[in-house]
């Protein structure tokens, strides 16, 4: 059900019945490495290219969680997902392997939270029965694309962040035990005229905070609702700017209550500089780490906001600023809700 | 050219980039600094070592040691590179290990690695001076440039 503008509440309340973490050596090396199922110790996984590798980890993430699941992968629908890579081509190999019929999305490091959203709406809707959603990313794809050749002696500044390798993929059915949908909220397109590709977490910022302020208001609930109110990859800067810009807009949001998946990912120490970021990684820490806390009954709801920096090469080069977005989707336990 | 770019932005957005400035990690410029220095130095140390070497032990003179020792010092930054290690030691010392001609060498090596994947000709021979391609043409032409004013300077200058 559509409330205000862009909010959906879910009546159904989809269920997550199983997840698939896929993560590469980076990543085994991190803060969280139990809360992956397949953990490679190397970014190539045999493949001739990393494109190749990605689409691998997107398989393996989709098979993950199918496998998990007590359904049969013949009895999915659709699978819904996206990556970084010029015209998504992994996520499609990944789809042609799986057999499903396909939608492909781009909202860069905001599409895990995107599919999601879209596919709580279609089960919502009785559009479908499984869906399997999900996103991947790999560092080395993503530095070629987007920066330089990953070999290249460059000297990043501090604010710059590292593209985790690997592959989220969640399982959403009508049915079943596991964590529920409750409500999504599409963001908007937010341009605050940041031109910096090396500071993506300051030009995300405020696309964060536009979805997270019209997801309260449009639910109307506090912030107090939700345990808590985890975004996607904002890195140090952007998470310390849009929380003061939180405060500011009078949300009474705590220290404690405002995660970010890529400052969680990784430990101390390993030089991520600013944070970690890409599809995958609001994808395997969700998908990972935070719904295994929830199963253990330690978070109880969770506002989950990925954020994405939808610029390209191109548009860089053009002196273009970075158009920033955020999708927010709700979960919440499902014990007490059915 | 940016307080121009600033100026056309709208008001909440020029609010947000200075709130966002204070929160911004600067780049340590100052250490920075001291780390290129010293990198930079060492490698022209290196280099010098070679030079040394080249004149001591073979038949090089002080004016045409420079193309061996140049070509020593790329082959050790393709190992390098090949290894994965030139970039850990450009992020740590940034212009030190950019600016000698090993950097150059890096550019293009890690450029050649990096589009293998598409073959050798589409791949890597036209991506191999990607990076280091604008160094060549702006090299070459300011050196014209520079030459062009020399002779005009000699000429009818009077020098």
């Amino acid at each position: 059900m559509l409330v205000g503008h862009q909010t959906w509440t879910f009546e159904n309340k989809p269920v997550i019945i199983s997840t698939g973490t896929v993560g590469g050596p980076f990543e085994a090396n991190g803060n969280i490495p139990g809360d992956f199922d397949i953990l490679h110790d190397d970014t190539w996984l045999e493949q001739a290219s990393f494109e190749k590798s990605q689409q691998m980890m997107m398989e393996e993430a989709c098979q993950v969680a199918v496998k998990k699941s007590s359904i049969e992968k013949e009895q999915v629908e659709f699978f819904i997902s996206g990556d970084l890579v010029n015209q998504i081509t992994p996520t499609s190999f990944a789809a042609k392997t799986m057999g499903l019929p396909y939608l492909g999305l781009f909202s860069a490091c905001a599409t895990s939270t995107e599919s999601l959203a879209l596919a709580a709406f279609l089960i919502n809707a009785n559009g479908a029965n499984y869906i399997l959603s999900g996103t991947s990313s790999h560092n080395s794809a993503a530095e070629r694309q987007f920066r330089y050749p990953t070999e290249y002696g460059g000297q990043k500044p501090p604010t710059a962040q590292w593209t985790v390798t690997g592959a989220g993929c969640a399982l959403v059915a009508k049915k079943g035990n596991g964590p529920r949908i409750t409500s999504a909220t599409i963001g908007k397109i937010v341009d605050m005229g940041i031109t910096d590709p090396f500071n993506m977490g300051g030009a995300m910022a405020p696309a964060a905070v536009n979805t997270i302020e019209t997801h309260f208001k449009e639910r109307d609930i506090d912030p107090s609702y939700y345990d808590l109110i985890i975004t996607g990859d904002l890195g140090h800067i952007g998470r310390e700017v849009s929380l003061d810009l939180l405060k500011e807009r009078g949300l009474d949001i705590s220290d404690q209550q405002y995660v970010d998946c890529g400052l969680t990912i990784y430990r101390e120490g390993q030089p991520v500089l600013a944070g970690a970021s890409g599809p995958a990684c609001s994808a395997v820490v969700t998908y990972g780490h935070f719904l295994n806390l929830m199963k253990k009954g330690e978070l109880k709801r969770i506002l989950v906001v990925a954020t994405g920096a939808l610029h390209s090469p191109l548009s860089i080069q053009q002196k273009d600023p970075i158009p920033c977005i955020a999708h927010a989707v709700s979960i919440e336990a499902g014990s007490d809700l059915t | 050219m940016a307080d121009k770019k600033k100026k056309n932005l709208p008001p909440d957005a020029q609010e947000y980039q200075a709130f966002q400035k204070q929160r911004e990690v600067k780049r340590p410029i100052f250490k920075n600094c001291i780390k290129a220095f010293l990198v930079g130095g060492f490698i022209c140390f290196i280099g010098q070592i070679i030079s040394t070497f080249y004149i001591h032990f073979f038949n090089f003179t002080e004016q045409t040691v420079g193309n061996p020792t140049v070509a020593t010092l790329i082959f050790i930054t393709m190992l390098l590179t090949g290894f994965g290690v030139y970039d850990r030691i450009g992020q740590f010392s940034g212009a030190g290990s950019a600016v000698p001609v090993t950097g150059f060498g890096n550019a293009v090596i890690s450029s050649a690695i990096e589009h293998r994947t598409e073959g050798f000709v589409l791949g890597v021979g036209s991506n191999m001076l990607k990076l280091a391609g604008p160094v060549i043409v702006y090299g070459v032409f300011s050196a014209f440039v520079i030459a062009l004013i020399k002779t005009i300077l000699i000429k009818w200058g009077g020098l």
